[in-house]
């Protein structure tokens, strides 16, 4: 499927249908997440705000996971010189930054009535904000240099180091002494936390997933298009 | 029964919810647009290209 997409006319023609559907997708999980998390009841513990969770923890989620896509289109990018490949890394990088942004923001306004700070320097919010400065780091790269095949080629090679961020960030809870809540999903023995709270959190994530496909084709459009553009430009000034 | 009584917490909830809402619409309109606004001027410069 991938080395189709690959193709620049292909990948136009798939995306023109399959962004509008995945949007769509997402609107209604997010709806629908929405609705179960507002149905859900008090959290014994921590009351009402247990449902900052179900926006805090996929923004987290969609934050890691939208830098793993940047570092392989990166890596595509940098290897196979294609430039769909550098178009979706482009394409990323916002949207990725806006989710981590969420990521902390939410988080801190989950963590000032609970553990009464809105900020701590523990692993797991240090390792996450180092995340948002790789992405800062990435769309400042690229602002800063004209050539734009140099932008590409340096900002991949700044990608795949920050790769090296997220199993930092997956593991800083385990390695570390951490205020941040432990792994409670994904662990050997299964998920730890109730199903009425497990159900809205999946359904608000394959939303918040969803949503991220359906932006990501829309922006790697607008890329492909901006390139066009460009050539077009610079054949008319020639 | 949807339970949109925070409580004591709401100064903390809505506003994660706020700006969650505002960002992911954002993204939406700023992402739309960006790529109206780059198939316009893809089409535009290739019509100019194209015209003897």
């Amino acid at each position: 499927m991938f080395s189709a997409l690959a193709n620049p006319q292909r990948f136009m023609s798939f995306s023109r249908w399959a962004a509008p559907l995945l949007g769509a997708a997402a609107a209604v999980l997010i709806a629908v997440g929405l609705y179960l998390g507002f149905t859900a009841p008090e959290d014994y513990q921590q009351g009402d705000t247990v449902r900052i969770m179900f926006i805090h923890v996929p923004a987290a989620w969609m934050g890691m996971f939208v830098y793993a896509c940047l570092g392989g289109a990166s890596f595509f990018g940098l290897v196979f010189r294609h430039s769909l490949a550098d178009a979706a890394a482009r394409a990323c990088a916002p949207l990725g930054a806006a989710f981590t942004a969420l990521a902390l923001v939410t988080g801190s306004l989950w963590g000032r009535p609970m553990w009464g700070a809105w900020w701590v320097w523990d692993a797991r919010l240090t390792s996450v904000l180092v995340l948002f400065l790789f992405y800062l780091g990435y769309l400042a790269l690229q602002a800063a240099i004209e050539d734009e095949a140099k932008a590409d080629r340096a900002s991949a090679i700044l990608a795949l180091v920050g790769l090296v961020n997220l199993p930092v960030i997956h593991w800083s809870v385990v390695w570390w002494n951490s205020l941040h809540q432990g792994e409670s999903i994904f662990t050997r023995s299964g998920p730890l936390m109730s199903a009425v709270y497990l159900w809205p959190l999946a359904i608000m994530g394959l939303g918040y997933t969803l949503l991220f496909g359906s932006l990501w084709l829309v922006r790697t459009r607008a890329e492909v298009w901006r390139r066009r553009a460009r050539a077009a430009a610079i054949r008319a000034a020639g | 029964m949807l339970d949109l009584d925070m409580g004591k917490y709401a100064a903390f909830v809505w506003p994660a919810y706020g700006v969650s809402a505002l960002t992911l619409i954002g993204m939406v309109v700023l992402s739309l647009r960006r790529s109206a606004h780059w198939r316009k001027r893809a089409e535009q410069l290739r019509g100019e290209d194209e015209r003897p």
